[in-house]
């Protein structure tokens, strides 16, 4: 088994004309993933690379029975293809634009939270079930079919861990690439909960990094729910205080947020805590006797 | 929103002009105030209260071009280029105001406190209640029952709460049409004639949301950021400068901190942190390589890519180039691993340049940290 998406997944791509959209639909479908079609407002009734384009996700919903889409529209219309997808009454909306306002985002959330629909992202990878599905712009060839369950905020260094089990021959159930916004969608605890209550993932890794305080939350929520064994890493652990690190999550501001702060809360929950990044897969092999 | 009557002065005579001007009208006295993009100016001695003309003088000169250290500016501190110069208030209370957002909750949030003018990260550390808190629904935005309780919690006289209510939810207008990330008042004051005055604002808007302000944009002042940092942002780089000697180029924010981390671990120190994102071309590899060269602190380049939606065969093409180009001399050690990694570490090989590959991360760390102890 996994989460989220698996071979019953019908994707939409919302912006699948797109440069970016076209490229990781023809991703997700050498992959396996049943693609079935694209919005692009405009654009209806046209067929881009063999998948039928609409004019609104409502339509594309009704004309291919999908029940998930990915979002590639650019940063100043995306918040409202994210509201467009909710109300088309889609269970998964997994939005890979980097660059949402904040405050749009803010709106969305109000929406989002008491929706059936669950949010990935935004400014995240996406999510992949190896050997099963994929939804997003990671790179498919890295990943193999196993039982270790992967949340980050971090695309590449979610890749990094998938690299690292999977040289060592250990396979993945799903890998959920959260994002770095101050607003997601789906947060650690969230990605922790699913991967917890999902009987073929046998260990979670979880990779944080400075600002907020969302490990320190998913801290608290591993040590009283998750009987899994957890291997964590946090990045930023030289960066300065008051710097934003590339992603716009990442800052420690007012002394908070510290790497320092994240490593000690996990180690106190019993997440087996690395402080490099290159010990994450060796720890995770340790950790599961393999 | 109301506040002190002033105005900005670049120079000398302007700031004398304003106040004379401030003097002239009735100010019983003037307040300079150096302009910078950093908080903590008073404890810095960024700003004065004066009663006369030749006191204000003496006191522009005296800031104008100063060097100014506070606890934001870090240890160099920034170089004031002008002036405000404003009337004096009859202060009665110093309250603070702040909006900011509440990552937990997703929500907006209006704070205020009595403890106005003092530094709000030791009064939240110190005694978190001081600070009275509203979350703000973004289809109401900020109610005026929220507004009361805030007024009221303020200890603001029952004659002054409505005038409290219409200033607050002005800043709150005023963070929202400005896509700001975060705006204070501090302080906040109340006159000893019962007016209500914001004597300081800070504010920081959206990266991500510049692109519908271009006013805001244009306030940008490059003299106060590092001109590497400035250059980088031509090419859609991020960077930023630290003080190591290890410079990085990374794809992804999250590998790129995370890189730094590994330096720091096989005993180095990184000079920098840089990502250069999912679609580096050529020519931006180019121009991360002239930025990091011009470090002068670097003694070895640490590149450290998972490819994903960057091919590894053009990012070595790219690397291959620059090196020839811009005659590169420090070390290069490159940990390549993603889509075409074998074409890509195929042409570093037939460049016939002297670049070092490290087949894990922890074994490029340990190449690149050996690699700039020659160095030094």
């Amino acid at each position: 088994m996994s989460v989220l998406v698996d071979k019953n997944t019908r994707l939409i791509v919302q912006g699948i004309t797109g440069k970016e959209g076209t490229f990781h639909a023809k991703g997700a479908a050498e992959y396996g993933t049943q693609v079935v079609g694209g919005v692009t407002p405009g654009k209806g009734g046209t067929i881009h690379e063999g998948w039928p384009v609409f004019n609104t996700v409502a339509e594309a919903v009704d004309a291919t029975g999908a029940n998930a889409t990915v979002i590639f529209v650019p940063p100043p219309f995306a918040a409202d293809a994210i509201l467009e997808a909710e109300d088309a009454g889609l269970p998964l909306i997994v939005c890979i634009t980097e660059g949402i306002p904040t405050i749009d985002m803010v709106k969305v959330w109000s929406k989002i939270k008491h929706s059936a629909s669950r949010l990935i992202g935004p400014n995240c990878p996406g999510v992949i079930s190896p050997g099963k599905a994929k939804i997003g712009i990671m790179p498919a060839r890295i990943h193999l079919e196993g039982s270790i369950g992967i949340v980050s905020k971090s695309g590449t260094l979610t890749y990094e861990a998938v690299h690292q089990l999977t040289q060592r021959g250990i396979g993945q159930s799903t890998a959920i690439g959260i994002g770095g916004d101050p607003i997601i969608g789906t947060t650690h605890i969230d990605a922790l909960r699913l991967l917890n209550d999902d009987p073929d993932t046998e260990a979670i890794i979880m990779i944080g990094e400075i600002g907020g305080a969302a490990e320190e939350a998913a801290a608290a929520f591993v040590k009283e729910f998750v009987r899994k064994p957890v291997v964590g890493f946090i990045a930023g652990q030289t960066a300065p205080p008051g710097r934003r690190m590339g992603h716009a999550g990442a800052i420690i501001s007012g002394g908070q947020g510290t790497a320092a702060e994240k490593m000690k809360a996990m180690a106190d929950a019993g997440i087996h805590v690395v402080v490099s990044p290159a010990d994450i897969g060796a720890k995770l092999a340790e950790v599961i006797g393999r | 929103m109301p506040v002190p009557w002033g105005e900005v002065a670049n120079t000398l005579p302007e700031a004398a002009d304003a106040a004379r001007n401030l003097l002239a009208n009735g100010a019983t006295g003037v307040v300079v105030k150096a302009q910078i993009h950093a908080g903590g100016r008073g404890k810095g001695g960024g700003v004065k209260v004066v009663r006369d003309l030749a006191a204000a003088e003496n006191a522009a000169k005296a800031i104008l071009g100063m060097q100014l250290v506070t606890h934001q500016t870090g240890p160099t501190g920034q170089k004031v280029q002008r002036l405000l110069v404003e009337e004096t208030a009859a202060i009665d209370r110093e309250l603070y105001l702040g909006i900011v957002l509440d990552r937990a909750t997703g929500k907006l949030v209006f704070m205020a406190s009595q403890a106005g003018g003092m530094e709000i990260e030791e009064v939240a550390a110190k005694d978190p209640a001081a600070i009275i808190k509203e979350e703000i629904d973004p289809a109401i935005g900020l109610a005026g029952y929220q507004g009361r309780k805030l007024a009221f919690a303020l200890g603001l006289k029952p004659s002054m709460v409505n005038q409290g209510v219409t200033f607050f939810q002005a800043l709150y207008k005023a963070f929202i049409e400005t896509d700001a990330s975060l705006l204070e008042i501090n302080p906040f004051i109340t006159t000893k004639d019962d007016k209500l005055f914001a004597l300081d604002a800070k504010m920081t808007f959206d990266d991500n949301a510049l692109f519908r302000h271009p006013d805001i944009k244009a306030l940008r002042d490059v003299a106060e950021e590092d001109p590497l940092e400035v250059e980088a942002s031509k090419y859609a780089l991020n960077y930023i400068k630290l003080d190591g000697s290890i410079a990085c180029m990374v794809n992804g924010a999250g590998l790129a901190m995370a890189t730094m981390d590994i330096i720091q671990y096989a005993g180095g120190s990184p000079a920098n942190f840089l990502d250069v994102g999912g679609g580096a071309t050529q020519e931006q590899i180019e121009h991360a390589f002239e930025i990091l060269l011009s470090d002068k602190n670097v003694k070895a380049i640490f590149i450290n890519i998972f490819g994903g939606i960057l091919r590894v065969d053009r990012l070595a093409t790219g690397v291959v180039a620059a090196a020839r180009n811009l005659n590169v001399t420090v070390p290069i050690v490159l940990r390549l691993e993603g889509t075409n990694v074998e074409e890509g570490r195929q042409i570093l090989k037939d460049s016939g340049l002297n670049f070092q590959v490290g087949a894990t991360m922890k074994e490029a760390a340990d190449l690149v940290v050996a690699a700039a102890k020659v160095g030094e």
